[in-house]
């Protein structure tokens, strides 16, 4: 008896041993592969000295949407240069990003964070490396060694706007926000700016999942749009759950990040995209080159950094062609999306007319323009 | 009266793969074995029913594959609880361990490809016209008909048949079970299984019917209400099903809050589910204070033949 209860512990224990270790080992696989191959780097330091890259990502590759469009850029940037980078997927934003950041420092040459949330634990890991270079996307503290970077995406919500007010029926269109930050904010004003160009009538339903990547959580906070009759939605999300459930309901929508239209052609309507790789190129080429400079990028429709996907297979050609006008005048410089008059849902003038509103100020935007119904939670 | 119809559509769909995973759990538990492996089994359930469909396209050989690793899945766990005698609530916390990390390695090709019309609408025109439920009755799915067949199955088989006795005695008193002449090992064996099975059936439900894309950690603790599920409805399959589309309608009323306009921060209404699991909890446990809690007497405790307790 008690031979048996002592051999079914120790089964026990290797079981969960081994078990441990499958699931170790799934997670961090690319992140233990990095250091295996730096020895072979340190022996032989002459020829070339080619940067070593990583980079930390937010979800998987395969979540079609956000870090996708990363891991092309990164793709792009390996073939353009030559060059191997290590990624390591699924990082929370928490205490767990500023670990593998740091354990990532030890053994690379610059270090992408692709996730607004990465902010402070970036910064707090570029304080205690001088020497490694970090860019973070999206965020705005930085550093002698640490850039950012981002895109003026907001021009082609105002674009993706343009379509899904003349789109819709109901003039009831959601939007599912990821979080109450300035980000997503100044995306939901420029979309409703952009319906509000061509439907005066339409109204903006905000919802807020407080997640960048769950499709669970996307899809229903997009069933709760849908069920309030809202026939066309756009998403914030990384995922295209919201795309995907609209598409059941016979709906319009697009999503972010990616053209989404493989899944769902007939149900698409576009949203803006991401073009990461040519950026990625340029900085790590700066690198190569020793011209690196810690700098604050932004990208826009006109150096093809931000994008807008292929309008859908139901969008009519007049709408395309509606948008692709107001696309030119972007371009050019005659259309700007935060041109006043601009008022705020509570109806105060925000922009007065004749002016427009700095980057600065649309990077801190914390307030809805009229026409779009949510809350922003106040901290 | 559309808000309550849209209430209880959202409700059912969102509690379906808490129902069938309450079920399994409920008949795991009856026979005396504790279950707190859901997690992981609703993980594995969903990654294999993924990568099956994506290769196969066949609904059929999904529910056979998710069956199959289930089943290799419930057998480890009886090995360790029956045979091994280990501690049940280790070997559950393993089993969610593993599940997890298992089908997150599983997972990396296939995660975030869709899986759309895997299962089957039954579309049921003649119920439209009943109020309030009609129209959702009318458009279910196949497993959430399933569940509800597995509801009435299971309360049967528990209650009005000789088998669902056995298992019964094998859960309250297996000394007494065994002098009956009732095999208890070879039953635990059994409901060990059988339950594991409907656990991974409910997460290929998640996968297949309700967020049609493999993500990983896709249950996100759902697995873990549905634990909390068996002990609100007190081991019984019927009042599972009232208490599993209770939290079902609590996932989704967060966002049905937010588009009231309410001021209420959204944080706040993301923590609704996991408040009211602690307050039904302590609610439940003032209520019933008295009373038999419905848990199987021998829950928890390996049999061993002519020892005494």
């Amino acid at each position: 008896m008690k031979f048996n209860n002592r051999l079914g512990l120790a089964l026990f224990i290797v079981f969960v041993l081994v078990l441990a270790g499958c699931s170790s080992n799934s997670n961090k696989g690319s992140a233990t592969n990095a250091p295996s191959s730096q020895p072979a780097d340190a022996a032989t330091d002459e020829p070339a000295k080619l940067p070593r890259v990583a980079f930390v990502y937010i979800g998987p590759p395969g979540d079609g949407g956000w870090t996708f469009e990363h891991d092309n850029g990164r793709k792009y940037m390996e073939e353009k240069l030559g060059i191997k980078a290590d990624t390591v997927e699924n990082v929370p934003e928490s205490a767990d990003a500023e670990r593998v950041i740091t354990e990532l420092a030890q053994n690379h040459d610059i270090i992408f964070t692709t996730s607004f949330g990465y902010m402070d634990q970036t910064l707090n890991v570029a304080k205690k490396f001088p020497k490694v270079k970090f860019m973070h996307v999206a965020g705005y503290k930085t550093a002698d060694n640490m850039g950012n970077y981002f895109g003026k995406n907001y021009e082609a919500s105002y674009l993706s706007g343009i379509a899904a007010g003349k789109m819709t029926k109901s003039n009831i269109i959601g939007y599912v926000g990821a979080f109450p930050i300035p980000e997503v904010i100044y995306n939901i004003n420029a979309f409703a700016l952009g319906i509000q160009s061509v439907n005066p009538d339409a109204k903006v339903n905000v919802v807020w999942s407080n997640t960048w990547y769950d499709p669970t959580t996307e899809r229903q906070a997009a069933i709760s749009l849908l069920d309030k009759g809202a026939d066309v939605l756009l998403a914030y999300q990384d995922s295209p759950a919201t795309l995907q459930a609209a598409a059941e309901r016979g709906a319009l929508a697009g999503g972010n990040d990616s053209d989404m239209t493989r899944y769902a052609p007939e149900a698409y309507l576009t949203n803006p995209t991401w073009n990461w790789g040519p950026y990625y190129t340029k900085v790590v080429q700066s690198v190569i080159d020793g011209t690196w400079k810690s700098e604050q990028y932004s990208g826009s429709l006109a150096d093809e950094m931000v994008g807008l996907a292929p309008l859908g297979s139901s969008i009519p050609d007049d709408v395309k062609k509606l948008v692709e006008d107001a696309k030119a005048k972007v371009l050019n410089g005659e259309l700007n999306v935060f041109s006043g008059p601009i008022t705020d849902a509570a109806g105060a003038v925000k922009v007065e007319e004749g002016k427009t509103m700095t980057l600065e100020d649309i990077l801190v935007m914390d307030w809805f323009v009229k026409g779009v119904e949510g809350t922003i939670p106040k901290n | 009266m559309e808000l309550i119809t849209q209430l209880l559509v959202a409700a059912v769909s969102s509690g379906t793969p808490l129902l069938i995973a309450t079920l399994g759990g409920i008949l795991i538990e009856r026979s005396g074995i504790i279950q707190l492996g859901a997690e992981g089994l609703m993980l594995m359930g969903a990654v294999i029913a993924c990568i099956t469909y994506l290769n196969t396209g066949s609904l059929g050989i999904t529910i056979a594959a998710t069956f199959a690793i289930s089943a290799v899945l419930g057998v480890i766990h009886a090995f360790l609880c029956v045979t091994l005698r280990a501690n049940q609530i280790v070997s559950g916390l393993a089993m969610t361990l593993f599940g997890a990390g298992l089908s997150a390695y599983l997972g990396k090709s296939i995660a975030g490809q869709p899986v759309t019309g895997a299962v089957p609408k039954l579309d049921l025109p003649w119920l439209e016209p009943i109020p309030v439920v009609g129209s959702m009755f009318a458009h279910l799915d196949l497993f959430t008909w399933l569940s509800f067949l597995l509801v009435i199955g299971m309360h049967l088989y528990i209650h009005r048949t000789s088998w669902g006795l056995h298992l019964r005695a094998i859960g309250d008193n297996p000394p007494t079970a065994d002098v009956m002449g009732l095999r208890v090992q070879t039953l635990r064996y059994s409901y060990v299984i059988a339950g594991s099975m409907l656990i991974g059936l409910a997460g290929a439900d998640m996968l297949l019917v309700y967020s049609p894309t493999w993500i990983e950690g896709l249950t996100a603790g759902r697995g873990w209400i549905a634990v909390a599920l068996i002990i609100f409805a007190r081991w019984n399959p019927v009042r599972a099903l009232f208490c599993a589309y209770f939290f079902g309608a609590l996932d989704t009323l967060g966002f049905r809050i937010q588009l009231i306009g309410s001021d209420i921060p959204s944080y706040f209404l993301k923590m609704i589910p996991y408040i009211v699991t602690i307050l039904v909890l302590m609610f439940l446990g003032w209520r019933n204070r008295n009373k038999p809690s419905g848990a199987p007497e021998a829950l928890g405790s390996p049999y061993i033949r002519e020892q005494r307790f």
